[in-house]
């Protein structure tokens, strides 16, 4: 057993962080570093920084422009990214659509979708949830009916996050309507351009419209956009949700995290000392930072596991669960420690545009907004209760 | 990185568990309180037979482990089995304080101790010093070429098994100084020492031993002259791995009694493991025990790490397993319902070895103020 990284990984955390040094521009840095909204032209300009370098792709071969990280790379680059608060890559045409267009597309699926990705020319958002079909995602009722070299598509997608900045969609949709229910169903790509489609903006608990409605109307898809085979999507979408729960303990975000909160606990004044120095405040601040010291080693065990051939199972689920508690833990706690100055609501300093001033420390006006908006970390990729669904069925089989 | 045990320590892992899964069942563990006996001397000697004991020791010491990973796997498989044998205050305590500062002569002790032929133990906490390392109080006076010792010391684990006991006394400074600190090597035969058994909760046992005016020899002094509080420290560091482990595979045990019973166990007509009232909590047991798990990892892999980086895990592990072994203690009793109140039920066993770990060496509380204490002085 030997927990220290390996010379060549620390060479690469040394690159990872003189780029970050070197090309994370100031204007971005800044309104990560203070929860600030980022506008769909910052997250595009960060995405074509890292494409330049080749890292917008960390898990891609480098025959499709990726930059073939293994495991403890990307670990590494995660936690860098985060800890010079980068801007986070928009994850749903890198690390949720490609994968499954590299196990499951066609080659022209590849060739065409995936330099597109990269250069920024589609931006994908996912098309999963409906209004009656949240964590029981099976139960999906949007259509798809073949008419000659087409399908056509009616019903209705909804949390579909950043579906206002994207172009296309990655659907589930009922091609079989007879058959049991996750047999029926398929894995089909939409233009969002498409006539019939319309997407709507829902406005959330923190103010922000991060995520939207996608209604569909008759909408003719080209029958070459189905992935894979026919009434197959849900195996390729199970093959995501893995793929996608690997990336749930969020360790890079919740260390981030916890610098700031220490930052900000160091320099709040409270009760004529630092909050930091407060023994309640300062009790909760250290049992999450233990807390994150054992998951930061349950994931690297579970990369180690990952390199050794073993699939990433219900451990994701054990991952996602503690991370997401970890995540809402640190939201909270940044939260009370802007005090007062957390209660006034200011949009406008939160979108970067205006030059106002907020009263009080930089960090209070989005340490409300981000709590209520980290609410969604327990509820999305599959929510923490079926997580532990997933746990009982698989490990403890009962 | 690499999470891999050696060749040598997963042997020791699978052997370990399988011997004391078959010799040291229940009813041993049972009777053996009921006697009030602090071990099997046959069990005891096969598992020194096994290398349980040469694997707490470097090479150098007369063993063939000694690292982290070593006292990581040896005391999970103790802590699964539920095993009372004194090898914590033994080999871990006054072995490794012996390793350390130990002369040519006081070393060839390590040799009994490996081959189990006796048993030390390290009297080192008294009755106002709580949690606290460097709170000394017994005196010391000094003569030409002996010292006299008087003092009082308090739940000194495996104290009634002892043969040869090192004792903390101060030399120099004030009560919670940590320098001014000396160990001496002590027989339990020594004139004016007295050594009280008393059973522990958890079916261990601890002493409280009395020295009045006991004289010993220049010769038993172990390490330098009231410099001995960092050997102090790092043995305690190592006894901290040691229990954390134990407990590991305590909650180990403890979720799977609780998940098997769960499977048996019908009410309203049906197994109780189908509720799912139950079977998220069960999930978060093994959400819990994944932490538990890494937090000895990481204790394990920085034991031999500078003293800074060292302590700060050493009190973020003992807390997270205080945390942790609280709650799958309480757990798996409440899914057991009352079954896991009996005695008889080996449930109850590790339920309440869970909980007194976290007041061995410093509690959830003590630990998480010197994490504190810790992060900030090295800020």
């Amino acid at each position: 057993m030997d927990l220290s990284y390996t010379p060549e990984e620390e060479a690469f955390r040394r690159d990872v962080k003189s780029f970050l040094a070197e090309s994370l521009p100031p204007e971005l840095q800044e309104k990560v570093r203070l929860g600030k909204r980022l506008a769909k032209s910052d997250m595009e300009r960060w995405h074509a920084i890292l494409n330049q370098r080749g890292w917008l792709a960390p898990g891609w071969p480098k025959a499709y422009g990726g930059a073939e990280w293994n495991a403890v790379q990307r670990h590494i680059f995660d936690e860098e990214t985060f800890l010079a608060h980068a801007p986070r890559v928009v994850p749903f045409g890198i690390t949720m659509l490609a994968p499954v267009l590299l196990a499951f597309g066609s080659e022209e699926q590849k060739t065409y979708y995936l330099p597109r990705i990269l250069s920024g020319e589609d931006w994908w958002c996912q098309g999963y949830s409906e209004p009656g079909a949240g964590s029981d995602l099976a139960s999906l009722k949007t259509r798809a009916v073949r008419d000659g070299d087409h399908y056509i598509v009616n019903g209705q997608k909804t949390w579909t996050t950043l579906g206002q900045h994207a172009n296309w969609i990655f659907c589930l949709v009922r091609t079989d309507p007879d058959a049991k229910k996750q047999a029926g169903i398929s894995f089909l790509l939409i233009d969002l351009n498409t006539p019939g489609v319309t997407v709507r903006p829902i406005v959330l608990i923190d103010g922000d419209a991060e995520v939207n409605e996608v209604f569909f109307d008759d909408v003719r898809v080209p029958a070459e956009n189905l992935v894979g085979e026919e009434n197959k999507g849900w195996t390729y979408a199970k093959y995501l949700l893995t793929h996608e729960r690997t990336n749930l303990g969020g360790i890079g975000a919740s260390k981030a995290a916890l610098a700031t909160l220490k930052h900000v606990a160091a320099h709040t004044v409270s009760g004529g000392q630092a909050l930091s120095q407060n023994p309640y405040f300062a009790a909760r601040m250290a049992e999450v930072e233990i807390d994150l010291m054992a998951m930061t080693t349950t994931n690297l065990r579970m990369i180690s596991a990952a390199a050794r051939g073993e699939a990433p199972g219900p451990e994701s689920s054990m991952l996602k669960i503690k991370g997401t508690q970890i995540r809402q833990e640190l939201t909270s706690l940044l939260r009370r420690a802007a005090g007062p100055d957390a209660l006034p609501f200011l949009p406008d300093i939160l979108d970067g545009g205006a030059n106002m001033i907020a009263e009080g420390p930089e960090h209070a006006p989005a340490a409300a907004p981000a709590y209520f908006n980290n609410r969604k970390q327990s509820i999305f990729g599959g929510s923490n209760e079926i997580q532990r669904e997933i746990i009982v069925k698989t490990l403890l089989r009962l | 990185m690499n999470f891999n045990l050696t060749d040598e320590q997963s042997m020791l892992s699978d052997m370990l568990r399988r011997f004391l899964n078959e010799a040291y069942t229940h009813e041993v563990r049972r009777k053996l309180i009921a006697e009030e006996r602090d071990f099997d001397g046959a069990i005891f000697a096969q598992l020194a037979e096994l290398g349980v004991l040469s694997a707490l020791f470097s090479e150098d010491q007369g063993g063939f482990g000694g690292r982290g990973a070593d006292i990581m796997v040896v005391f999970e498989e103790l802590g699964r089995a539920g095993a009372i044998d004194p090898i914590l205050s033994s080999a871990v305590l006054a072995g490794g304080l012996i390793g350390a500062l130990g002369n040519d002569a006081q070393r060839t002790l390590l040799g009994d101790i490996i081959s189990g032929a006796q048993c030390g133990t390290f009297a080192h906490y008294e009755p106002q010093g709580r949690y606290d390392a460097s709170y000394i109080t017994t005196k010391v006076q000094k003569s030409v070429d002996a010292y006299v010792l008087t003092g009082r010391k308090s739940n000194v684990l495996g104290g009634a098994a002892a043969d040869q006991i090192i004792i903390s006394a101060r030399v120099s400074g004030t009560d919670n100084d940590e320098t001014g600190i000396s160990l001496f090597i002590v027989s339990k035969d020594a004139p004016g020492l007295s050594i009280a058994r008393q059973s522990t909760i958890d079916g261990f046992s601890s002493a409280s031993i009395i020295l009045e005016n006991v004289a010993v020899n220049a010769s038993a002094r172990l390490g330098e002259e009231g410099k001995t509080f960092p050997a102090i420290e790092t043995a305690l560091s190592r006894a901290t791995l040691a229990v954390c482990a134990e407990a590991l595979g305590a909650m180990e045990a403890a979720k799977d009694l609780t998940v098997d019973y769960a499977r048996e166990r019908k009410q309203f007509g049906k197994p109780i493991g189908s509720f799912q009232a139950l079977q998220h909590r069960m999930a978060d047991m093994l959400i819990e025990i994944e932490q538990a798990r890494s937090a000895v990892v990481n204790l394990a892999g920085h034991l031999s790490a500078p003293r800074a980086i060292r302590e700060r895990y050493v009190s973020a592990t003992k807390n997270l397993i205080g945390r942790a072994g609280a709650k799958i203690s309480e757990e798996s009793i409440q899914i057991h319902g009352g079954i896991g109140m009996t005695d008889e039920y080996a449930l109850s066993h590790f339920a309440k070895r869970l909980v007194m770990i976290d007041h061995l060496f410093g509690d959830v509380d003590h630990h998480l103020e010197r994490f504190i204490a810790l992060s900030a002085a090295g800020q």
